[in-house]
């Protein structure tokens, strides 16, 4: 099938970016988007134009390394990675525009590629149980309600594409660090450092210029995981709870 | 051909140096060795821990975890990946699950039994050691990662679950459905971003390396001390230095056209420091993983993996009528060949990895595949649906299920999946000693770079498991001994040393600058690689020596069209494929010939003139039964036995029958 995309081109952070137009003749609809992406850079090689630079690495869904903003939708059509997209979502004759994450928490690289150090920092606040290597008790030790664990397994599935900071109308990250506060906050192991943990993070995911959550949810809808809304309602409550008992 | 003859058919492209050994292993009953290495390591004193520092290249579960648990201990570590964050390293797309000897399910596992399972399962071509090490160490991992938070699946009475996986008859797999490696390597990354906060880690990401700095100390002995990296959003070259450097950057199964490795995953870390001298261990050593999602056209960019556990419950099977083109669920039961079953009852479809995919080659060879291009065979899972109700199988499958529809457009509730092997993983690596050090003193090699612990083949849920012994348990008790040994006697960071590599490495981005060719990996570029890498691993009944032959004509020629459009000091990924590109081709040459040398089969390497009468490897221990550690040699590879001897486990032909 035929396809004409506009790619967002830019050539370094401080540049300013466009949208260019390209066409491509042979899509194939069993391609997935960026062996699209890599048929068209294949053909702006050969014409002695600069490829379009964007992240990929696993290409199975699972590393976060790709994301592109598609005809205004993050990872485009279907509740997927951008990797996991295949051209048989779109038909003949379709214009498509792709787009790199918006947000102010994620500066430009180049192109398509954006800089999401900030998500690391977040982690890096706090996102972790403070346990040495070594001084792990036997594992059994610690029995965890199955639906626990179940619960804790859903929000520690997000990959980290910020995919959620993308739809967000206010560039929020806080379905990303909620996730995380409600994996390691539903676990037994997790309860030490529970409410420090979640006031760090929020502080973190504040300087890092992200915005406010004010509960639209386009972040939820966006999440090639399905990360659920609730994990910001147990953030939330779990904010009030430590910030009552001071630890702000 | 004789045996003779085959033994030296491949003389023509290398020489035979002298023996080498592991002179680090303690000997003394086996269950001890490794309680006896850590007494006698040296220690180093906490106050002196932050003076020392320690590059690690790599973040999956072997770097990610050395450099937390390093950082956690006290010294200075630097960390670097390519990725933009450490916690996408390759570690994440492994699926299936971890394995522990545990013996949670009081079925008759052991530590022993583990190990004898390892040993067995890599063909007897590993260290018994290090395997027993692998085994004793697993039950750790498993304490460190729930304590980390890591959600594996749990019974309804809170304790962990487990489940079986090919090769072994207990089940001792850890997993967390079928993201296992997702949940372990974040564990291992909030684990490292915890040391980053500290300030104990200094994180690179977007960083590759590019060479190994080696500098003499004040005895004139070669000492691994640094590195040259490119960052690459500014393109700069830089020279970094340490005390020690930990190459844990992951296998090279990418030297295929097409194989389940992440677009970026290189070989450029370990073969640079194989052309300063360390030495290559087993380098054709390469595992054929059995399910994975067949190919569909020549754009395709990479092959997508599906866990093995999905070979648990489904059930495995071709037409039995060569050419048989009807829709599966109209080819009635008796007209179904489910071969596993039949020809290895007591494994049925849960043989190792080697064997399934080498069974699943040999039905398509004989035209009874099915999908496009008769590359394909059934995995069906009509029955476990019966069995167990559709809600049991999602539960336990759902998300592969999900991957599965996403790829394919083909539901695999209704009619059966297609799959067919693929090049997942390779035992093969820098060679270590016991102490994970390479040949280069002060250069230790931790995970799949390593020529592992695994053998000639791997069992599943077994990679995960040697990347997280080595990064936490193994490194942090070997790497203070050598430290502690007075490595740090001139900063190298002046010496002359450090900045030879770094114009070279500055001239080699140049190059590659000006030349211009095809972008990607198309087919025409890379046919070399996979030429090349297939002879290596199982394709070698069209003979042996068939694809050196035609190895350094193309290599030249993709060498030459390789491009990397635009400046040099940029994000410019042309680039940063185009330098990955020519260490695979370098190194597919050495696979080759490591292949054509070893004149036998032993698990995932497979020679037709080297098979029983029911088609199964046929290994030749009275004259291969040795690690094959290569180095580069002036005009030719050279080659460096290291005997194995087994005193534990009895060497006999593998059976799974």
């Amino acid at each position: 099938m035929r396809i004409t995309v506009n790619v967002w081109r830019q050539k370094n952070a401080d540049a300013k970016g466009s949208m260019v137009s390209y066409a491509l003749d042979d899509v194939v609809e069993d391609m997935s988007f960026l062996e699209m992406l890599d048929v068209l850079n294949e053909q702006l090689t050969l014409a002695g134009e600069e490829p379009v630079a964007f992240d990929s690495d696993c290409r199975e869904g699972i590393c976060g390394s790709c994301g592109v903003v598609i005809n205004g939708v993050p990872h485009g059509p279907e509740v997927t990675t951008t990797c996991q997209l295949h051209m048989r979502s779109f038909k003949d004759g379709d214009v498509i525009d792709i787009e790199p994450w918006r947000g102010a928490g994620f500066p430009i690289v180049k192109d398509l590629v954006v800089d999401r150090g900030a998500f690391d920092r977040i982690i890096a606040a706090g996102g972790y149980i403070s346990v040495n290597t070594g001084s792990a008790p036997e594992a059994n030790n610690l029995p965890v309600p199955k639906e626990d664990a179940d619960h804790a397994f859903e929000a520690a599935t997000c990959i980290g594409c910020g995919a959620c900071v993308a739809a967000c109308p206010n560039g929020s990250a806080m379905l990303f660090t909620a996730a995380k506060v409600t994996h390691l906050g539903l676990l037994p192991q997790g309860q030490p450092e529970r409410e420090s943990r979640v006031v760090s993070m929020v502080e973190q995911h504040d300087a890092e210029g992200f915005g406010s959550c004010t509960n639209i949810g386009e972040c939820t809808a966006a999440c090639p995981k399905g990360i659920p809304l609730d994990v910001i309602s147990r953030l939330n409550r779990d904010l009030l709870g430590a910030l009552a008992a001071g630890k702000a | 051909m004789t045996q003779d003859t085959l033994n030296t058919a491949s003389l023509e492209f290398h020489d035979v140096g002298e023996d080498i050994h592991d002179d680090a292993a303690p000997s003394g009953p086996i269950e001890r060795r490794w309680d006896e290495r850590k007494f006698s390591a040296k220690l180093v004193n906490p106050a002196n821990r932050r003076k020392m520092s320690v590059i690690i290249v790599g973040t999956g579960l072997a770097g990610g975890a050395a450099a937390a648990t390093l950082g956690e201990a006290g010294y200075h570590v630097k960390s670097f990946c390519y990725q933009d964050s450490p916690r996408r390293a390759h570690s994440i797309a492994a699926q299936g699950g971890i394995n522990a000897a545990k013996n949670y399910r009081n079925d008759g596992d052991s530590i022993y039994r583990l190990f004898y399972d390892t040993v067995k399962g890599g063909d007897f071509r590993s260290r018994e050691s290090n395997s027993y090490r692998l085994a004793q160490v697993s039950v750790n991992i498993i304490d460190q990662c729930v304590a980390q938070g890591v959600p594996f699946a749990r019974e309804y009475g809170g304790l962990l679950d487990n489940r079986s996986f090919g090769g072994v008859q207990v089940s001792r797999t850890f997993y967390a459905r079928g993201q296992t490696g997702q949940q372990l390597l974040i564990g291992a990354y909030q684990a490292l971003e915890r040391q980053i906060a500290a300030g104990t880690v200094e994180m690179h990401s977007r960083h590759e390396m590019l060479d190994l700095i080696m500098v003499p100390d004040a005895d004139g002995t070669e000492r691994a001390r640094g590195i040259i990296a490119r960052d690459l959003v500014t393109g700069e070259i830089e020279t970094h230095t340490a005390d020690a450097v930990v190459l844990c950057s992951g296998g090279y199964g990418n030297v295929y056209f097409l194989s389940t490795n992440a677009m970026g995953s290189n070989v450029t870390a370990t073969w640079r420091a194989h052309r300063r001298g360390a030495y290559m261990g087993n380098p054709c050593y390469t595992q054929i993983h059995p399910t994975c999602i067949p190919v569909s056209g020549d754009y395709q960019s990479k092959l997508t993996l599906m866990s093995e556990s999905l070979r648990n419950d489904g059930r495995i099977w071709v037409p039995k009528k060569a050419g048989d083109d009807r829709h599966p669920r109209d080819i009635p039961e008796d007209e179904r060949d489910y071969y596993l079953e039949r020809i290895y009852p007591a494994f049925g479809n849960l043989v190792p990895r080697d064997i399934a995919s080498r069974a699943a080659k040999y039905q398509c060879d004989d035209g009874k595949g099915v999908g496009p291009g008769g590359l394909g065979v059934y995995l069906d899972f009509a029955d476990a649906i019966e069995r167990m109700g559709r809600k049991t199988v999602e539960a336990k499958y759902g998300n592969l299920f999900d991957m599965y529809a996403r790829i394919t457009g083909e539901d695999p509730y209704t009619e059966p999946m297609r799959i067919y092997p693929a090049v997942h993983y390779v035992m093969g690596g820098l060679w270590v000693d016991y102490d994970l050090q390479s040949n280069l003193t002060g250069l230790f090699v931790g995970g799949e770079a390593n020529f592992s612990d695994q053998g000639a083949n791997r069992l599943g849920a077994s990679a995960l498991m040697q990347g997280l012994a080595d990064g936490y348990f193994v490194l942090p008790s070997t790497l203070p001994d050598y430290l502690s040994a007075g490595a740090v006697r001139a900063r190298p960071d002046d010496h002359p040393r450090s900045s030879r590599p770094v114009r070279r490495s500055r001239s080699g981005s140049r190059s590659c600058c000006r030349s211009t060719g095809p972008a990607r990996s198309t087919p025409s570029t890379a046919s070399s690689a996979t030429s090349c890498g297939s002879t290596a691993a199982w394709s070698a009944p069209r003979g042996p020596d068939q694809g050196h032959r035609h190895d350094p004509g193309p290599q030249e020629r993709v060498l030459d069209q390789r491009q990397g459009h635009g400046r040099g000091p940029d994000l410019n990924q042309a680039l940063e494929r185009a330098g990955r590109r020519g260490r695979l081709l370098e190194l597919g040459e050495l696979m080759c010939i490591d292949a054509l040398h070893r004149a036998e089969s032993c698990g995932g390497h497979f020679r037709a003139e080297s098979q029983t009468e029911d088609g199964e490897a046929l290994r030749h221990d009275d004259q291969f039964a040795y690690v094959a550690a290569w180095s580069s040699g002036d005009e030719k590879p050279v080659l460096h036995k290291e005997p194995l001897e087994y005193e534990y486990v009895e060497m006999k032909a593998r059976s799974y029958k």
